[in-house]
């Protein structure tokens, strides 16, 4: 019966929108009825049939405009009955300022919270590339005996020429440039490509053209091609159209085994502005094309990065199976390097390669942790609701009485069923749009302060597909707790009489529900706290963890590349000669910069962009043909370099300039690999190594240092040898790398400008960036790590604080719905102090549930966040017990204000208020 | 074209219960509605500009529901009836046309003689 009665309040509301035509047709045909009536009438008085027509259609009057009315009677019942409505609405929610707000706040968090956090999932796990079928990208890579190894320019080679699965391929690099253009000399980022690499990605200039065939090939006379980004493009040239076409000149490394090349680059095409490449921090400025000549090419280089477009229809797997068949193609078909592994070695090797997804490889690292996010926020968001939902029915207790006598006076239970979903509309709407402010705020803060090397960072914005999800999620949850308590009223349950004493039973009935959403709220919250908890260890054992260098704060670093131009000469001798006077000129120089106390240089830092590797040969050690030794890291160094980064010496000495002018054939290696030479460090002093395929000739280690976290402090200590840079006619050490300096002053503008002028002192042509200090770069590796921390930390807060906010809501409750009970015990001379103890412990008995409960949840939630765990377990008894503390102690606060109020209720007051 | 407007009531706002009053004997077509106020005396007149659009009102307010039937004589006709809350709106329209009748006499009353 009730049903029916809505079913046709619906329908009628819905009508003026959406049966219009209904209505005119049926208004049409009752006039026509009434019409004909009319003319009967008229006939029976003996008017003609004709004359009665055409009477009765005169008295009835334009029948159109009739029509319109009926049509507007209906639209205008729809409209007002809303307005009435909303207005309605509105009162009952300013009148209850408190409630409003709370709700309203409370789905603001959760609203705003969810949408940040999900837009950042979204745009960084779930948004395709910004590729034409990104899903046809993969990566390349290829794994051995040894771990993994990257691709070679004859593999690359191979796979496009014999490859049946692939739609295009290419290698790709990074480096940095020298723009020597109009007399400052500037470091830009370049991105090297071979043949295919942009091809694949399918993104095309905006302005100009790919390189072309021959611009891939063997070298050339003339300008080499370049293609700018867009970004340099507007910061260099002013985005001048002109710039096509344009020289400049620059200087361009290709790798440790080649000269950089140097001369005039000629723009040939220009990016669009949303091109990406990849997730590369910075985003490269300039293209320039990877020149390979089959005819000088050689196995044994593994250097590069590849990746491929899938021909339409193929699978990754497809893919796999066709470059392992090419693989031994490919061991046949080249010549090997001088001095490299043998054929046989590197087929001992057992190379096989890797085809990922290029998606999943760019995010694959962050999915864990962006998924673990998620979880944790739509934790608060449900948390939210609960509390949402235990506010509404705390407040249709209260109006219970109204209620009643509203339903006596004659109000129909649908009217007031309609009324509360009508309010819970308008609070849904206030907090979803509050919270959509709050998202948006959010969004700009997580971009700020996320950390960098986060993939897809650039992305990340509001989309709107998360917005509406989260709207109406919220939306539908607010109807949904909102609707059960107008169906309740509707359905006639729970409707006490007037002036009744007020029911123990159904009051009891009542509060299992909301003390079970109370339970719901604090193990959730309970499982956000061990979660940051974990997360807080964590970080404490990673700041505990021995980087290698000593206060990083106090070393600044400053990139630099110094023009090949300025040391190019044919004799080897002679390079190396000017090359290292030039170098000590640059540090002695920096040296007297007041408050520097030691200055170091060296190709790669650590914790910054990855070094080279290689296999090791150590002297005395045997390797068959079939073999290869085992691969380390290596770092190209000048003397002062431990010193200024603060590594320690563990025995021997460091490398020094006597040693350079001798040759440099002098090595430092790590205390790990001195440990595998012998059982002291000391006792590997005197030990001879070399690089497997460098010229004849081996260098002795002269000093062992402690091992350094070169990848981060999250990755594995590698094995390290530290050589002199110098030139050989194999091996440069490259000629681009970065000053560490040490001073008080590091970080400060000063310092930074007066390093600055010494090296333009001695020559005016070297770029240099000024970046930061050591301690960015330390914060950096830990910057995943610190997000999440924050992240988990937020959200389990807000958790709690909304978990806090409905035990007192809870209890505040139970103590105005027993204030007369109370204030008889105390009239009979129950002890305040005795009564506040029974609130209290009920607050906290409602919390232990929850905490006992929130445990198990807890537990597993541990077990989610262990990947990004460091030196603790995800069953830390510390970060539980803590987390456990936290909690009880929240809601205890919580409870006490309610417990207090208790036991000041005045029992003269409540009994005269009866 | 078909503006949300209220329609206008007949005079003094008697129209709805003319209407609620007629319906309460019984269920009947619009033409039969205003046959019923027509005859009640030739003080009342209601022209159907001003009844079908009060009639579909009240529907729309849930006052009366209606339904397609068959007249006397055959022919297709919209009959309206009654809802509960229709038949509670009449103490209301009884109660406001009472007051105002009060208010009327008050008005005229130094004007009796």
């Amino acid at each position: 019966m009730i049903f029916k009665q809505w079913w046709l309040d619906i329908r009628a509301r819905l009508a003026a929108v959406f049966r219009r035509r209904e209505i005119y047709e049926r208004a049409d045909e009752e006039l026509q009825f009434h019409l004909a009536m009319m003319e009967q009438r008229l006939i029976e008085s003996g008017m003609s049939a004709n004359d009665a027509r055409v009477l009765a259609r005169r008295q009835l009057g334009n029948t159109t405009r009739i029509k319109e009315q009926t049509l507007g009677a209906w639209r205008y019942t729809f409209m007002d009955t809303l307005i009435r409505d909303l207005g309605y609405a509105v009162r009952m929610l300013r009148k209850n300022v408190s409630f409003s707000i709370t709700a309203v706040l409370t789905l603001a968090l959760g609203v705003g919270a969810t949408t940040a956090i999900f837009s950042v999932v979204y745009s960084v796990l779930i948004k395709p590339l910004p590729y034409p079928n990104p899903d046809e990208l993969v990566r390349i890579r290829h794994s051995d005996i040894n771990g993994e190894r990257a691709s070679s320019e004859t593999m690359y080679l191979t796979y496009r020429d014999e490859n049946r699965t692939l739609a295009s391929i290419g290698l790709w690099h990074e480096t940095s440039a020298t723009l020597t253009d109009g007399g400052k000399p500037e470091l830009v980022r370049a991105l090297r490509v071979t043949d295919g690499t942009l091809q694949a990605l399918g993104v095309q200039p905006i302005r100009g053209r790919w390189f072309t065939n021959e611009e891939y090939g063997p070298a050339s006379e003339g300008a080499e091609p370049v293609i700018l980004s867009n970004a340099f493009w507007q910061r260099r040239f002013g985005g001048d159209e002109t710039a096509l076409g344009r020289a400049v000149s620059m200087e361009v490394p290709r790798g440790a085994r080649a000269r950089p090349l140097a001369g005039q680059w000629r723009v040939v095409g220009i990016m669009p502005p949303d091109f990406r490449f990849l997730d590369r921090t910075p985003q490269p400025d300039v293209i320039v094309a990877m020149r390979l000549d089959p005819a000088e090419e050689r196995i044994n280089s593994f250097s590069y990065d590849a990746l491929a477009r899938l021909a339409p229809g193929v699978t990754a797997a497809e893919a796999r199976a066709d470059l392992e068949r090419i693989l031994p193609i490919w061991l046949d078909a080249w010549p090997i390097a001088p001095g490299g592994s043998t054929k046989e070695a590197i087929a001992n090797w057992r190379i096989t390669p890797i085809v990922h997804p290029l998606k999943d490889d760019l995010v694959g690292g962050v999915a864990s942790t962006l998924w673990v996010l998620m979880s944790a926020i739509g934790a608060v968001l449900l948390v939210a609701c609960a509390n949402i939902a235990n506010l509404m029915l705390v407040r249709a207790d209260a109006r219970r009485q109204e209620f009643a006598v509203r339903a006596a006076l004659g109000a129909a239970p649908a009217r007031i069923a309609r009324e509360l979903l009508v309010e819970s509309l308008v609070l849904g709407l206030a907090g979803s749009m509050l919270g959509l402010g709050l998202a948006y705020v959010g969004v700009h803060t997580l971009v700020a302060i996320g950390p960098s090397n986060l993939p897809r960072l650039e992305e990340i914005a509001v989309h709107p597909p998360v917005l509406a999800f989260t709207v109406a999620a919220s939306l539908v949850s607010t109807l949904l707790f909102g609707s059960i308590t107008a169906l309740k009223h509707a359905l006639h349950i729970d409707m006490p009489q007037i002036g009744s004493p007020r029911s123990s039973t159904a009051s009891r009935e009542r509060n299992a529900t909301r003390s079970a959403l109370v339970v719901v709220q604090v193990s959730l919250a309970l499982a956000l706290i061990v979660g940051a908890a974990l997360m807080i260890r964590t970080f404490q054992a990673l700041r505990n963890v021995d980087p290698g260098f000593s206060v990083p704060a106090r070393i600044q670093t400053a990139g630099i590349s110094i023009p090949f131009t300025l040391v190019s000469d044919t004799d080897q001798v002679a390079r190396v000669a000017k090359m290292a006077s030039l170098q000590r000129e640059i540090l002695d120089t920096i040296a007297a910069v007041p408050g520097v106390a030691s200055v170091g240089f060296a190709n790669d830092l650590p914790m910054g962009s990855g070094s080279w590797n290689g296999p090791v040969l150590v002297e005395g050690k045997t390797i068959a043909a079939t073999e290869t030794p085992p691969s380390r890291r290596w770092n190209f160094i000048l003397p002062g370099y431990f010193d200024a980064m603060g590594t320690r010496m563990i025995a021997g000495r460091d490398i020094n300039w006597s040693d350079i002018e001798a040759g440099g054939r002098v090595a430092v290696i790590s205390e790990d690999f001195a440990r595998e030479l012998a059982t002291e460090p000391a006792a590997a002093l005197g030990r001879r190594i070399r690089l497997s395929f460098d010229q004849p000739g081996w260098d002795e280690v002269v000093g062992v240092v402690q091992r350094v976290h070169q990848d981060g402090l999250f990755e594995a200590v590698p094995s390290m040898v530290y050589w002199p840079l110098r030139t050989s006619n194999r091996l440069f050490g490259r000629l681009d790398g970065a000053f560490v300096i040490r001073s008080e002053r590091a970080g400060t503008a000063s310092l930074m400008n007066e390093v600055r002028q010494a090296v333009r002192s001695v020559n005016g042509t070297i770029p240099m960036t000024l970046e930061g200090t050591m301690k960015d770069l330390y914060a950096s590796s830990l910057a995943r790590t610190s997000f999440t921390l924050v992240m988990l930390a937020i959200a389990g807060v807000m958790a709690l604080v909304l978990g806090v906010i409905g035990i007192y809501g809870v209890l505040a409750y139970v103590v105005s719905q027993r204030t007369r009970e109370i204030g008889i015990r105390l009239a009979l001379g129950e002890g305040p102090e005795r009564l506040q103890r029974r609130f209290l412990l009920h607050g906290l008995a409602l919390s232990g549930v929850g905490a006992v409960v929130g445990l198990i949840g807890a537990m597993a939630f541990g077990r989610s966040l262990s990947s990004m765990l460091f030196g603790v377990g995800s069953l830390d008894p510390i970060a539980y017990i803590a987390a456990f503390g936290i909690t009880i102690s929240a809601a205890a606060l919580a409870s006490y204000l309610p417990a207090r109020r208790a036991a000041t209720i005045d029992p003269l007051e409540t009994l005269k208020g009866e | 074209m078909g503006r949300p407007q209220k329609p206008a009531k007949d005079g003094v706002g008697t129209l709805d219960l003319l209407i609620l009053s007629r319906l309460a004997k019984g269920s009947i077509h619009g033409y039969g509605i205003a046959d019923f106020i027509n005859g009640v005396s030739d003080a009342l007149h209601v022209d159907e500009g001003s009844l079908y659009p009060a009639l579909h009102r009240l529907e729309s307010q849930g006052l009366v529901q209606s339904e397609w039937g068959a007249s006397e004589n055959n022919r297709r006709a919209r009959f309206y009836k009654l809802t509960p809350r229709g038949r509670r709106q009449i103490t209301a329209e009884i109660s406001n046309w009472r007051s105002i009748v009060d208010a009327v006499n008050r008005a005229i009353e130094p004007l009796k003689s």
